[in-house]
């Protein structure tokens, strides 16, 4: 596998999948769909997972997926992102069915990742603290064994998907260290608050455990490895939506500068917009090529994925951030208003960069692999 | 054999029979040539091998991996832009003639482009070609030639038909810079030696058949030059770390002492951009069709400004330190005086040509923006006006 080069299969995976957005996620749908109480639409996500595929393609064949990889994903990811589609593609599919893959718990995995596949159960993965911080060393949730069987007690807030969600992975804290549990999401005791959330696209819970029954999965010592390899998983995927995000705010703006007019010209024939319009262009085709490289390193082992993962948040996320700031310039008032797509895509951008732990904690990993530690392969 | 192969073991077989360490440069260099790794999408004879140009990125890093010469660094206009562009436009026999001895350098070339009145409207310059029998006469300045006063050869932008819309009075050739009508004077630049020069050209004289293309096209086989030029400035090395973010990161390495939270923090963000960059540049190369087109740009325009921004940071990081220099004056030859290390206020100060040489940047975004983006053109006076009625100053 030759980094960079797609095969015949993965561009007609990228054409399904851009058909399906086209379709499914047209901007007014995506404007009503913000409106609704799951800000998703289930039958849609059944028919990704059921129909068309796209939601196990990551996944072992034997639980029910593809068994391609990242790349493929990413493919997939680029699309919804240019669509700014709403749906639990970066909790369920990245997150969770990651952290279930590398939890070390067959039984679970059998169970819920062929449904995950198949778009039946949208699965959270609930590792945060009660303050909304990604993957705390201790967690603030409790589990406790008792007769019945495992109870946790706690509570946990900006859990991405967490109050739609079929069934809750938990961070937890028990006896022998951190461990993951599963919760059933209309279990006894669990409380779901769905947050008022800036990124109206991406919906986030508090989640309230009051001696909730739950299922421990796989080894405590596990727990930790599985969080950090979905947070890999989704970061790339997340880059891959920033880069799809990113290319339709300039394909809007170029679209808008060749068109609109004032002083008798097209706007784009100003430099002040066009140099504007070509610093977009840059950070477009570097949040590609790093969101790819990502991907690939996980793959193909192309680089170490986590320093390329790291590497992709800190570029696609101030790429993103910078490409949305510049469309909201290049359109004037209408870019400022309800009615224009922009601002989903901007405030998607602003929520990005703060999920899975933030762009600042992605560059401070990044800066002790490349700067604070021996000299990494390549670097001098 | 896939052609990726072909090119791996033409490469390691070169690499095994001559071992660079070991083989005289010129030696070493003849022998990639004839072994087509030279410009690998060349056709056989011609220093290629007729594959794909994502290709080279593969040969150069054996080649270079073993401890090979860096082609570009030995004769830039040359390996960079003269090859391809003589490739392209010229006769099967004159390219025969001139790309050997092109990249094993015994010849030196240079670009005489720039004019005093025509640096960014390149298209509006005034060297004058008359044509007289089978010889052309060329009469006018050049200026900002680097490495005139070692080329042997020169890539010529002239004008020939003053009429015409400045466009399409050009023609290019291929210039002799032994003729007793070209005269190379140093140009003293702001880090103190002379890398670039006025060229006066008082009737000098070009045989015919060194013309590339027709005449009036000069434009056309410019632009194989200046996309070529700004790949091979922009189009980095596919190695991480390396370039001048390695500079400031062996200065990281290297000097505990002067390490900050702050600095780290910028650097850690210059890194994350090298790396894009590069990046995309392995990324470009893996879908290169047979055309280098203006997308080459998006390298040029980032590396320029990456550069000025990492050889800032280098200062800021050096502290007290980086208000000494190591000497402006020049050596006979033109070229720095020798310092121990790296010469980081050099480097430095020579940044600040990078968003001005080979298309400055506000050029580059133009070009990004109008022949990428499809964006409409500026608002322009000289659109269909014969070059002599265009005001000039
Ligand atoms: C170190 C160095 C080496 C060089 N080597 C060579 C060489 O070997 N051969 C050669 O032929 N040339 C060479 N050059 C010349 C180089 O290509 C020119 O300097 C460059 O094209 C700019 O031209 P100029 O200096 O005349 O500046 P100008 O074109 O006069 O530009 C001045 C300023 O105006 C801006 N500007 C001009 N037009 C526009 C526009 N339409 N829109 C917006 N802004 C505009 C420019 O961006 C710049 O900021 C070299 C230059 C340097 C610095």
């Amino acid at each position: 596998m030759v980094e960079f080069e797609f095969t015949p299969e993965q561009r007609d995976l990228r054409a399904v999948a851009r058909e399906f957005c086209t379709e499914r996620f047209a901007g007014p749908e995506v404007r009503r769909l913000v409106e609704t109480p799951d800000g998703f639409d289930r039958e849609v996500w059944r028919r990704l997972g059921r129909d068309v595929g796209l939601l196990g393609l990551a996944l072992p064949e034997e639980l029910g997926g593809a068994g391609a990889g990242l790349v493929d994903l990413a493919l997939v990811a680029e699309e919804f992102g240019r669509a700014v589609a709403p749906a639990p593609l970066v909790g369920t599919v990245a997150l969770a069915a990651t952290a279930l893959r590398l939890a070390g718990d067959d039984g679970t995995a059998e169970e819920l990742l062929p449904a995950i596949a198949e778009g039946e159960a949208v699965v959270a993965l609930a590792a945060t603290d009660d303050r909304g911080a990604w993957a705390p060393a201790q967690p603030t949730v409790r589990a406790t064994r008792t007769d019945s069987g495992w109870r946790l007690t706690g509570e946990q807030a900006h859990v991405l998907d967490g109050a739609a969600a079929d069934a809750v992975l938990v961070l937890a804290t028990t006896e022998t260290g951190t461990g993951l549990f599963a919760v059933d999401g209309a279990a006894d005791g669990l409380t779901r608050e769905p947050l008022s959330v800036l990124d109206l696209t991406r919906r986030l819970a508090r989640l309230r455990y009051a001696d909730v029954p739950a299922r421990a999965v796989g080894e405590p010592g596990q727990a930790a490895t599985a969080v950090a390899g979905a947070r890999d998983v989704a970061a790339v995927v997340l880059a891959a939506e920033a880069v799809g995000g990113a290319q339709r705010l300039l394909d809007m703006s170029v679209e808008y500068a060749r068109t609109r007019l004032q002083f008798g010209r097209a706007i784009g024939s100003f430099q002040a917009v066009k140099h504007r319009c070509a610093d977009m262009l840059v950070d477009v085709e570097h949040a590609r090529s790093v969101a790819y490289h990502a991907a690939w390193a996980q793959d193909a082992g192309t680089d170490d994925p986590r320093v390329a993962a790291d590497l992709a948040t800190t570029v696609t996320a101030e790429a993103y951030l910078r490409v949305a700031k510049n469309t909201v310039q290049v359109h004037g008032g209408i870019g400022f208003t309800w009615e224009h797509p922009t601002h989903l895509y901007y405030k998607r951008a602003v929520g990005d960069a703060a999920l899975l732990g933030g762009r600042a904690a992605a560059a401070e990993r990044l800066a002790a692999a490349v700067l604070d530690g021996p000299a990494l392969g390549g670097v001098a | 054999m896939t052609d990726r192969d072909r090119v791996v073991e033409t490469a390691r077989s070169v690499v095994a029979e001559h071992p660079p360490a070991t083989t005289p440069q010129r030696a070493f260099l003849g022998a990639c040539f004839d072994a087509g790794l030279a410009w690998v999408h060349f056709p056989e004879g011609f220093g290629g091998l007729g594959v794909a140009p994502g290709l080279q990125a593969v040969a150069d890093g054996i080649l270079q991996g073993a401890g090979g010469p860096n082609p570009f660094w030995l004769n830039p206009m040359g390996y960079g832009m003269a090859g391809p562009t003589v490739m392209a436009h010229a006769s099967r026999e004159l390219a025969a003639q001139l790309l050997r001895p092109d990249y094993v350098c015994d010849e030196i070339w240079c670009q005489l482009f720039s004019e005093p009145g025509a640096g960014s409207d390149l298209a509006g310059l005034a060297t004058r070609a008359v044509r007289d029998g089978d010889t052309w006469v060329v009469t006018g300045q050049k200026v900002w030639t680097s490495n005139a006063h070692k080329a042997r050869r020169a890539l010529l932008l002239a004008r020939t038909d003053p009429d015409q819309p400045k466009h399409r009075g050009l023609t290019y050739f291929v210039l002799d810079m032994t003729d007793p009508g070209v005269e190379v004077r140093p140009l003293r630049q702001m880090t103190g030696e002379a890398e670039f020069n006025e060229v006066y050209l008082r009737e000098a004289r070009i045989p015919d058949a060194h013309r590339l293309g027709e005449v009036g096209q000069g434009w056309h086989v410019a632009m194989t030059t200046l996309m070529n030029e700004r790949t091979a400035i922009g189009g980095g090395s596919s190695v991480r770390g390396s370039g001048s973010i390695g500079t400031a990161l062996r200065l990281w390495r290297e000097r505990p002492d002067l390490r900050t939270p702050a600095l780290r923090e910028r650097l850690v963000h210059l890194f994350a951009r090298a790396d894009a960059a590069r990046l995309t540049g392995d990324r470009q190369r893996a879908e290169a069709g047979e055309r280098i087109g203006p997308e080459g740009s998006i390298g040029k325009l980032v590396g320029a400004e990456l550069n000025q921004d990492v050889h800032e940071w280098c200062m800021d990081a050096l502290g007290v330190e980086a208000t000494l220099y190591s000497g402006y004056e020049p050596r006979p030859d033109g070229s720095p005086p020798p310092v121990e290390g790296e010469d980081r206020q050099r480097m430095f100060l020579r940044s600040r040509a990078n968003t001005i040489e080979g298309g400055t940047s506000e050029v580059l975004r133009t070009i990004l923006g109008e022949r990428l983006l499809g964006l409409p053109g500026d608002l322009r006076a000289d659109t269909g006006r014969p070059w002599s009625e265009v005001p000039r100053g």
